[in-house]
């Protein structure tokens, strides 16, 4: 099971002090604390991605980049690549690129944003979200796994003979995670295609996330990808630590309240018992996040929420160093117990590229009720351009 | 003759207490139900006063998710037969927490929900509001208003019964043609035996995406 954290990168005023970083500080803090993750034992750093103020992190594969140089072993993600505002044709380059930087220490968590009017920047209709969403995602499925890719869709302009380049390193795709909060259809794109499933999981009731996990389960078991208890599952969480309970509520308890997200509403007990929010010691944090389990199931991967609201570096490195020296090792060997050897482990490219050179690709087959799987099979194509299908070989 | 059930949400946005918004909730429920035992219909009723429900509905509009005893709150309202909403005109309009209450459920939650709208005030100079905020507001979320909504002003509650004899529409009699507008909606309804859900995917559905026919 994999364990780290993922960031907004919003810009927000530490409501104690009214220190607001500027956007430097803010991008520096986000690689330190990436660098920090590594350091303290975490397997996965993520960034969000977002086209406006108060976020920095428009750019996630500059940064990513720059965290892989600085970096040895951690898993570089996003939490979200906008799949409906960006062009597949990019992502498939910029993330290619990054995991032939990064060695292969890749992956990526594909969503649709949480602001309106970066539709309309970006020439998209919002009420084409979805519709965007598997249309993209098709389009970037077949650029990472064929050399030549015809394509026609309804969103972006044609294309005859495309190569998107590089290849992916060691002909190997960077894993796909689909997050959503609510929408089923997303669930269900990411079990008709085996790929992993990510719920945010943090800001809504535990209730709704068992019944979205549980129903992309079903329908990855359906599809013919494994069980469902095989399924490829992630979560968020959002947790703030002291040594003791009360320590951790009286530091947090301002940030909570200010906080952009869900300041000036709830009460913290109330949102802490209402959504998988802990504050307080390691131990209840241990206790809360093993919890998940009883109902998600056995799941692949752990991110949490550490850097928002305005907390200061300095805080947010502290408590990194709680989560690597006290709480993960912890969940490391209790979510090892019981856990059935058939359910995989949080995927890697390593992991990935065995699978690929193991005979049983039928576990990967996509299912041809559907009269689209023709259309993401591999294509024979490029031949009015003269070129020849080659094999990729890779590194 | 087999007996047939049927639920009936009422939402009252009243403030006070005693409060005029929920006395008039209350005469339109009791009216409903009579019609619709008339009619063999033995009928549910969950009466909820949003005034409860407050923190809670604030708490939805501010994190996009309702607390627990929220939740159950509009599950109930959502699936049953029939639906009575009250609110006091404040400014020319329906109350903030009236308006509030709705905003926060699923816009697609009241889909075909037969409706009786309801509203009081000081004066009768703001009973147009039924017609021109209330009325627009249920007809976006497709719901299906009876044609008939009932307005309470001060003086209405000193009225007649409205009579044979009378020569006016009084509140009485205003609620009782109300009341069988809307009970004969609710006994043709199947709603509150319905299944819903919560992933039914969009007809037509593909998860590759759009196929143009090639």
């Amino acid at each position: 099971m994999q364990f780290g954290i993922f960031t907004v990168g919003d810009i927000t005023s530490d409501p104690t002090t009214g220190d607001t970083p500027t956007e430097n500080a803010r991008i520096k803090a986000m690689v330190a604390i990436a660098q920090k993750a590594e350091e303290v034992g975490l397997d996965v750093f993520a960034t969000g991605e977002h086209h406006n103020p108060p976020f920095v992190p428009s750019s996630p594969t500059t940064m990513l980049g720059y965290i892989a140089a600085n970096t040895k072993r951690i898993i570089l993600s996003t939490a979200t690549t906008l799949i409906t505002t960006s062009d597949p044709v990019k992502i498939a380059e910029d993330f290619a690129m990054l995991q032939h930087l990064a060695d292969g220490r890749v992956d990526l968590t594909l969503g649709r944003g949480n602001t309106g009017p970066v539709y309309p920047w970006f020439g998209k209709d919002i009420r084409e979200g979805i519709p965007l969403a598997l249309e993209n995602y098709a389009l970037l499925r077949r650029l990472w796994r064929e050399d030549f890719v015809d394509w026609e869709g309804q969103f972006r302009t044609p294309l005859q003979g495309f190569q998107s380049t590089p290849r992916p390193l060691n002909g190997v795709p960077p894993f796909v995670w689909h997050g959503s909060i609510r929408s089923p259809e997303i669930a269900e794109q990411a079990a008709y295609y085996g790929d992993g499933f990510f719920s945010n999981h943090i800001f809504w009731p535990a209730s709704h996330t068992a019944k979205m996990v549980q129903y992309y389960r079903q329908r990855f078991e359906h599809y013919g990808h494994g069980t469902a208890a095989q399924a490829i599952v992630g979560l968020g969480g959002q947790v703030f630590m002291s040594k003791n309970s009360q320590d951790a509520k009286r530091h947090f308890r301002p940030y909570f309240d200010n906080a952009p997200v869900y300041g000036n509403g709830p009460s913290m007990e109330d949102f802490t018992s209402q959504t998988p929010l802990t504050v307080g010691s390691p131990q209840e944090v241990i206790d809360r996040t093993l919890g998940f389990r009883d109902y998600v199931g056995d799941y692949q991967r752990q991110l949490w929420l550490m850097d928002h609201a305005g907390l200061p570096l300095k805080t947010v490195l502290e408590q990194l160093d709680l989560l690597g020296e006290e709480v993960v090792p912890v969940l490391r060997r209790e979510f090892a117990k019981n856990r059935p050897v058939d359910v995989p482990d949080g995927p890697t490219h390593e992991s990935l590229r065995l699978a690929a050179h193991t005979p049983v690709a039928a576990t990967t087959a996509l299912p041809d009720d559907l009269d689209t799987a023709a259309a993401i099979a591999p294509a024979r194509t490029g031949a009015a351009f003269g070129l020849t299908r080659t094999t990729q070989t890779g590194a | 003759m087999t007996t047939t059930e049927r639920t009936l949400a009422v939402v009252s946005a009243g403030l006070s207490q005693p409060s005029s918004t929920r006395l008039l909730a209350d005469k339109l429920t009791a009216a409903t139900v009579a019609r619709l035992t008339d009619e063999g219909v033995t009928t549910q009723v969950v009466t909820y006063e949003l005034r409860d429900y407050a923190q809670d509905v604030m708490n939805n509009m501010l994190t996009g998710f309702a607390s627990p005893r929220l939740q159950t709150m509009i599950e109930a309202v959502t699936a049953a037969d029939g639906l009575i909403a009250v609110t006091p005109i404040f400014t020319t309009s329906y109350s903030g927490l009236f308006k509030t209450f709705f905003d926060v459920i699923d816009n697609r939650s009241l889909t075909d929900q037969p409706v009786l709208i309801g509203a009081t005030a000081g004066t009768a100079r703001h009973s147009l509001a039924l017609d021109y905020a209330l009325r627009p507001m249920f007809t976006y979320l497709h719901a299906v208003v009876v044609p008939t909504s009932v307005f309470a002003a001060s003086e209405d509650w000193g009225s007649g019964d409205g009579g044979v004899d009378s020569r006016l529409a009084t509140l009485p009699a205003r609620i009782e043609r109300a009341a069988g507008e809307l009970a004969t909606l609710v006994a043709a309804s199947d709603r509150s035996s319905r299944v819903p859900d919560p992933f039914e995917l969009p007809a037509g559905f593909n998860p590759a995406g759009f196929s143009p026919s090639r």
